[in-house]
């Protein structure tokens, strides 16, 4: 009980500064349990939970089930009221947390129990700080060549598919999914017979960044889940891009995107038990992006 | 974008009628996201005459005078049986108690198309009217409480529709040709429930008698209250009861009704009028002026319906069809497959399949094909809507192993989950079983124990299966 020493210790600064000494060890023991059961009355709510958002808080609307129906069908923030020409409290809050959030998913680090779990190795691209790799997309491309040999000399040569995970724009979307979706994904090439290269992760990594590695390992096809740029409805968010024959320079166009992976999207073993399908097709038609499309 | 035919044919107590209707659907997820497609537009594309049902006796419909007909409707309307994509032929209100009506709807549905579905049942019948008329679209569009009175010639279908949902449905024998009459006004036939009306408001109506005007009127004043008292406009008398028709559920009102809005044959007099009274010798024309003078219309608001008499036909034709969730997982060559019933797991048996328990599961099935005619079964359940890989994967191998040692061989592996995770769920038992026996996993469509399931051919390039979901009476 961490916190109930440290009530204990605010309770006893606060006694002795409005001046009362010598107050008995068991009364301080009340005085702190008052405290904690006065505060467990007032259970905050987390305004950013799904059950939070989905409340109008719209004082008298004309019809509330209209109103809490037409919510559930959109993450936007209609039916919060206003006060005056601004926006209520709560709903400034909500904005202001979903933005927090939307922060630290670009700027936190993907965790490395996820990155222990899935037993991937980590490389960095010539970004060395999250400050450049947001101000030099280039640098988010590259890779020292210290680090291709090590890229090469860890993974499997020449495999049909090289799958990786990168950050890209939201660590968050990487911790939230890559267990769910890289064993799917894996699982369900080998089981196609499919070769698969040796995972890890890129660190700073932006997506043409796989034109590069695809190159270093001779892979058939490439395909790297990434965080998508977080928005105020999830931070969550993660995309595939996956290509066939990559070059590095070659026409965006080429790359197959499968976007909105998340719980909020579609489910991340259920994006895997796709993408997995989706790079057999690949691999059988022999191109990707717009020309596998048509 | 692909489209298909659908067929509706409704043979009911008064009329026959086929309706043709082209279904498109196309994947309407963006060019950067797993693909999900859906039915984007419905449209009739042709409307048979209204037939008189052909009867050999009151007990008796003549399906051969039946199959002319709808042979005759295909050929005008330029289809051949091979054309349609699916459809349903529904028999309705007193027809459905006819003593052939399982053989006749058999005989039908097998001529109609591959995957031309057969349905009845007085709950079916009433959701299905109230999607024809376009109810269940304004309670969807409008977010209220709409009920659908589709009031034919033998029975008053009712279904109550919740911000498009069906949330309650019922029927009673109330309907316009439950007397007839001849040209002087001699009772040629009366039904029991309409003796029993007549009973409790004194109109004077017995069998063979002659009666009159005032008498009929008298009789469907009698029949508008009981509707009034059915949705909530009156008290509820022993009557209402009396009149319930069999095997139909009771009409609860489980959320105030806002609207209402009427179809089948009478909804034409209701929404107009008719000088000839008497037009089809019967009280069809009486009993919607009488409802139109009730408290049904003084107390909700009334929607005017899009198809009044064809409300059925085109509800059968149009929207008993749905689309599986786009990423499924299947074994090819297994369709159409038709009445498959539901074993719809609870969520603490589903729970038990998650963390890898599969005996409660063995045990139900293996009762359920010991009570069930058929060999197959469709397991049923909710899903997590975000579970982990070891999760999909646990759960699969113990749906595939409970189902694979209870099933007779060769019979596939059915599962229709409603989150939307059944190609992770299929691949996962299809990799269990290897290839030991068939697969078909379907998500994003919600089944219920006592529900039958048909699944036709995959469409759009495979990516969805076709469904129908429905109830059956017979067998």
């Amino acid at each position: 009980m961490a916190d109930k020493k440290l009530i204990e210790d605010i309770v006893m600064q606060v006694l002795t500064e409005m001046g009362f000494d010598g107050i008995s060890a068991a009364d301080t023991e009340k005085i702190t349990e008052a405290v904690i059961e006065s505060n467990k009355a007032e259970t905050l709510t987390d305004i950013t939970s799904k059950e939070s958002k989905a409340k109008p808080l719209l004082k008298n609307p004309e019809d509330m089930d209209a109103l809490v129906r037409m919510k559930s069908k959109t993450p936007a923030r209609i039916g919060v009221g206003r006060a005056g020409g601004r926006l209520n409290t709560q709903t400034m809050l909500t904005l202001r947390a979903d933005h927090a959030a939307a922060k630290d998913a670009v700027f936190t680090d993907v965790s490395s129990d996820v990155l222990d779990r899935l037993g991937l190795f980590t490389v960095t691209t010539k970004c060395c700080d999250k400050n450049t790799f947001l101000t030099r997309p280039d640098l988010g491309r590259s890779f020292s060549d210290e680090t291709l040999a090590e890229i090469r000399s860890k993974c499997r040569a020449n495999p049909d598919v090289q799958v990786y995970l990168s950050d890209g724009l939201s660590s968050t979307a990487i911790n939230a999914n890559a267990e769910k979706i890289l064993p799917a994904i894996i699982d369900g090439l080998m089981s196609r017979g499919i070769t698969v290269g040796t995972p890890f992760f890129v660190r700073f990594g932006r997506v043409g960044a796989q034109d590069v590695i695809a190159g270093a390992l001779g892979a058939k096809v490439v395909c790297v889940l990434i965080g998508e740029r977080p928005g105020l409805a999830t931070a969550e968010s993660m995309s595939a891009y996956i290509a066939y024959d990559v070059k590095v320079g070659m026409p965006e166009a080429r790359r197959t995107v499968v976007s909105n992976i998340h719980k909020g999207g579609i489910a991340a073993v259920e994006a895997g038990a796709y993408i997995a399908e989706l790079i057999e097709k690949i691999l059988k038609e022999k191109k990707s992006g717009v020309d596998l499309a048509g | 974008m692909q489209s298909i035919v659908s067929v509706g044919i409704d043979i009911g107590t008064s009329t026959t009628q086929v309706v043709f209707s082209r279904i498109s659907m196309e994947n309407t997820a963006g060019y950067f996201s797993v693909p999900h497609v859906s039915i984007v537009e419905k449209e009739v594309v042709y409307k048979s005459e209204i037939y008189t049902t052909p009867l050999k006796t009151r007990s008796l419909i003549d399906g051969d005078a039946i199959r002319v007909i709808v042979e005759a409707e295909y050929k005008r309307a330029g289809f051949s049986p091979a054309d349609i994509g699916t459809g349903a032929v529904i028999i309705t209100g007193e027809s459905a108690r006819k003593e052939n009506s399982e053989v006749v709807l058999k005989g039908l549905s097998g001529f109609a198309g591959e995957f031309v579905v057969s349905t009845a049942g007085p709950d079916l019948e009433a959701i299905i009217a109230g999607k024809g008329s376009g109810a269940a679209s304004y309670s969807d569009e409008h977010s209220v409480t709409v009920a659908n009175l589709d009031i034919g010639g033998g029975t008053s279908n009712i279904a109550l529709f919740d911000c498009g949902d069906a949330v309650s449905k019922g029927c009673v024998d109330i309907g316009g040709r439950l007397v007839t009459v001849d040209s002087d006004m001699t009772v040629t036939y009366i039904s029991e429930s309409a003796e029993r009306i007549a009973k409790s408001v004194r109109a004077d109506i017995r069998q063979g008698r002659k009666t009159s005007f005032e008498d009929l009127k008298q009789l469907c004043g009698g029949m508008a209250e009981l509707l009034e008292q059915l949705l909530g406009a009156g008290e509820r008398t022993e009557l209402l009861g009396l009149i319930k028709t069999p095997g139909s559920s009771d009409f609860v009102i489980s959320k105030p009704i806002r609207a209402v809005c009427f179809s089948g044959g009478v909804a034409d007099y209701i929404y107009g009028t008719e000088r000839d009274r008497l037009v089809h010798g019967d009280i069809g024309v009486l009993l919607g002026e009488a409802i139109r003078n009730s408290r049904l219309f003084s107390e909700f608001k009334v929607v005017k319906a899009s198809e009044t008499i064809r409300a059925t036909v085109v509800g059968a034709g149009t929207y008993t069809t749905s689309v599986s969730g786009s990423t499924v997982d299947y074994t090819e060559g297994l369709f159409p497959l038709k009445n498959i019933p539901v074993l719809r797991l609870s969520e603490s048996e589903q729970k038990k399949c998650f963390d890898g328990d599969g005996t409660v599961l063995e045990e139900r099935l293996r009762w359920f094909l010991s009570q069930s005619d058929s060999d197959n079964v469709v397991i049923g359940m909710r899903g997590e809507p975000d579970p982990s890989f070891t999760e999909v994967k646990r759960l699969a191998q113990t749906i595939a192993s409970a189902a694979d040692s209870v099933l007779p061989r060769g019979i596939p592996v059915i599962l229709v989950l409603e989150c939307d995770i059944a190609k992770a769920v299929g691949r996962q038992m299809k990799e269990y079983l290897n290839n030991s026996r068939p697969v078909i996993s379907i998500d994003s469509v919600k089944v219920s124990q006592d529900d039958y399931v048909d699944m036709g051919r995959p469409l759009m390039d495979g990516l969805v299966i076709p469904v129908v979901v429905k109830t059956l009476i017979f067998g």
